[in-house]
């Protein structure tokens, strides 16, 4: 199914130990063109650490990265931006590659922030900057997508639509997207591969299988059969090409 | 044209001012004042090696200052001292081992004063070519490290995962901060050298909202404060660095006038 050259980002057993302490170790995932990957888990559970060992941020580490791709588009969870840099919307779209106009503008637009584009990126909401983020990344038009908790801070409403987004920017793009979330309910639809780590990789497989394991459950106790009600109760009717609903 | 002392002083400081602007913002945004500070310290110790081994004193500071950088960069992986008191360390102690130095090269008469303060009379034909040259590599350096140099600024991790390679642009950026020092001492004088590249910078962002125009004030900061100061200088007959940063400190102030404007539009 899988042929070597879709292949992005591997790791084979990876971890990553830092002052005597793993943080993640004996993590071995694929991130391939078109698809994408949710790493859940609990706080503290590794899920940022990953990412940034597929991203090469960390050096020292164990095991082994292999990246197929340099064009890579990065959502950090947490970014500290230091306001002595007089920086508006347009300047932080610009910070790692020249983007045409057109890209940024589109980019903007599909996040929902065009309006805030000659705004200064300091006085932006937490919200607003989050989507300012994303549309960063997506205007670069990566081969690889890294979204760490991409949508904290954003209104409920625009969460489900930035998750739509993220998954028509998967289909239209053809790239592959290493997606982290701590609430498997909400990245269920847009995910073909969950791995939930916990310090280690605790289970992984598509969102039914690991909804229904039992290490999951421990991990994340009732919320976890709740969410296989939802996921269940979202697949008891089709939809037909001219919208209609049908009952299975 | 170049015989009178005043223009070439003219021409070297508007040199030294067309590079520190760009620099200067990038030592304001990154926090480097007191590194900058360090580096310009470590320059008496280049200047008696340029005396003692007849050297160049633009290239001996520059190969100081290089020095001193890496010392630091080793000190700050080795130890578990705080980044401020290295630097406090480096720079105290190069001054005074400058210093005492000075004291056993009883056959060459220092002008120390014109060291730390900067002195329009020494500028020589060759300095002019130094700062030109040097200025316009340091430029030309500058602009080819931009682009990781300013995204690692804003966010390092982003600029790492992008594929930016954030710390050569930092190494390289320290190289020229040395060079930049080397070619500004004999104008601006080493305690002051950090002024020029602050308080320009400083000024520029009373009075914009985006990195480029940042560096363009800054530069048109740097080379207004290299003219007034330097005709004050003559003026009053006092020392060329002090002038100048008096000078951009003037203009310094002006700028905080227009932030009280920008405060009072958005309320």
């Amino acid at each position: 199914m899988s042929s070597e050259n879709s292949t992005l980002v591997k790791l084979n057993n990876a971890g990553f130990k830092q002052n005597d302490k793993w943080l993640v170790e004996g993590v071995s995932l694929t991130v391939e063109k078109g698809k994408i990957v949710t790493l859940i888990g609990p706080n503290g559970s590794g899920k940022s650490t990953t990412a940034k060992i597929a991203l090469g941020i960390y050096k020292n580490i164990e095991g082994s990265v292999e990246k197929y791709t340099n064009k890579v588009g990065y959502v950090p969870q947490k970014i500290s931006i230091d306001w002595t840099l007089p920086l508006r919307v347009y300047d932080f779209m610009l910070l790692t590659e020249n983007i045409k106009d057109e890209a940024i503008d589109e980019a903007l637009t599909l996040t929902g922030v065009i309006h805030l584009k000659n705004k200064n990126l300091g006085n932006l909401s937490g919200g607003e900057f989050q989507r300012v983020l994303i549309a960063r990344a997506i205007s670069k038009k990566p081969e690889l997508l890294v979204l760490d908790e991409p949508v904290q801070g954003v209104d409920y409403t625009g969460e489900i639509a930035l998750y739509e987004l993220i998954k028509r920017i998967s289909d239209s793009l053809n790239c592959g997207i290493l997606l982290i979330s701590h609430d498997l309910h909400t990245v269920m639809t847009a995910t073909d591969h969950v791995v939930c780590l916990n310090g280690h990789v605790c289970c992984s497989g598509t969102p039914m299988d690991v909804a229904k394991n039992n290490e999951y459950k421990t991990l994340f106790g009732e919320q976890a059969s709740q969410i296989l009600s939802v996921y269940e109760h979202k697949h008891d009717h089709v939809h037909s090409d001219k919208g209609e609903i049908k009952k299975n | 044209m170049f015989d009178d002392f005043f223009v070439r002083a003219l021409i070297a400081g508007l040199g030294i001012a067309l590079v520190t602007g760009p620099l200067g913002c990038f030592v304001v945004w990154r926090r480097l004042s007191y590194f900058g500070d360090t580096l310009a310290h470590s320059a008496l110790l280049g200047v008696t090696m340029a005396y003692t081994l007849d050297l160049n004193i633009a290239i001996s500071v520059f190969l100081i200052s290089s020095v001193i950088a890496l010392i630091l960069i080793q000190l700050q992986k080795k130890t578990n001292l705080p980044g401020d008191a290295l630097l406090g360390l480096l720079a105290h102690s190069s001054l005074a081992v400058g210093l005492v130095v000075i004291g056993f090269l009883t056959f060459i008469r220092f002008d120390i004063m014109g060291l730390l303060f900067g002195d329009i009379l020494a500028v020589t034909t060759d300095d002019l070519l130094i700062i030109w040259t040097g200025g316009v590599l340091i430029l030309l350096v500058l602009k080819l490290i931009w682009k990781p140099l300013f995204a690692s600024t804003v966010n390092y991790e982003l600029a790492e995962a992008e594929g930016l390679n954030p710390d050569r642009a930092k190494a390289i950026f320290t190289i020229l901060m040395a060079a930049v020092i080397a070619i500004s001492i004999k104008m601006v004088g080493l305690l002051l050298i950090t002024g020029m590249l602050i308080i320009p910078a400083a000024m520029a962002r009373n009075i914009s909202d985006s990195p480029q125009k940042m560096v363009i004030f800054s530069i048109i900061g740097g080379l207004l404060s290299v003219v007034l100061g330097l005709y004050s200088s003559l003026e009053f007959n006092t020392s060329s660095g002090p002038s100048i940063i008096a000078a951009s400190l003037v203009l310094f102030i002006l700028s905080l006038f227009k932030i009280k404007q920008s405060i009072k539009l958005k309320n």
